[in-house]
């Protein structure tokens, strides 16, 4: 799974950052049919984690509500330098990963 | 006024008495509202302080924008813990929620949905103090992401 993790390069500490996710993931509903008129089973990431130097920071739930390659953007309080890292799994059992680090300056 | 008229006054005004609190009857047809139940443990939820951000029109159900945002200071000890978006018209209504905490520093959350036709979709947030409040959208969609296959 590719995924993409935004955030600002650098930040003050206590300022109010953005991150941002996409994650290519086709978010199988289980209500399509293939070629052969078999339904395809639902697929979709139903458990998405981010952690700030460990500490989790978002959680999400999505269901099959969500669109193909899901999207996410929410903010989070800049407090020290690391790594902001997400890591998900999808209904089959794959699991995902991917961080971004940033730099938080006085 | 005659006192006939009165009295006639009075048998339409109680006609249409049990009619008035039609907001509270139309949210107690609502098909959310045994998933809204189940979600807020039966507790009570209140109009306002969240906001949903989508276009009035969306071309194609398959992926349609939504910022929701829940006014809150976002301190240690009054911020938002939960947001949840609801679709009236999906066939699984429960389309994602979110856990935040104090520490977000604003009560924000973008991401793409998608839409089985019309409808309004709900946000639903729960407050650090345990109370939930929520917020409405209309969404107008021309072409249905066709999640039940029909």
């Amino acid at each position: 799974m590719i995924a993409r993790v935004q955030l600002p390069r650098e930040a003050k500490r206590g300022e109010v950052i953005e991150v941002r996710i996409a994650i290519q993931h086709a978010m199988e509903t289980g209500f399509r049919y293939d070629h052969a008129g078999k339904a395809v089973p639902r697929n979709v990431i139903n458990s998405l984690v981010c952690r700030y130097n460990g500490a989790e920071i978002f959680r999400a739930e999505l269901g099959s509500g969500i669109a193909a390659n899901p999207y996410l953007q929410f903010y989070t309080v800049a407090r020290a330098s690391g790594e902001i890292e997400f890591t998900w799994i999808d209904d089959a059992g794959a699991r995902g990963s991917e961080r971004a680090s940033i730099t938080v300056v006085e | 006024m005659p006192a006939r008229r009165r009295f006639v006054a009075l048998l339409a005004g109680m006609a249409v008495g049990p009619l008035l609190p039609a907001p509270l009857a139309r949210a107690q047809s609502d098909p959310l509202l045994p998933l809204i139940r189940k979600i807020t443990g039966g507790g009570p939820v209140r109009a306002g302080r969240v906001a949903i951000d989508t276009p009035r029109l969306a071309d194609n159900g398959h992926s349609v924008p939504l910022r929701v945002s829940v006014e809150s200071p976002m301190t240690a000890n009054d911020f938002v813990r939960s947001i949840t978006l609801l679709s009236e018209r999906n066939p699984r209504p429960l389309m994602a929620s979110f856990h935040l905490g104090a520490y977000a520093g604003r009560a924000e959350v973008v991401t793409r949905v998608r839409l089985n036709g019309s409808q309004r979709v709900l946000a639903l947030a729960q407050l650090s103090d345990g109370s939930y409040w929520s917020g409405m959208a209309e969404v107008e969609v021309t072409e249905s992401a066709c999640l039940d296959a029909t």
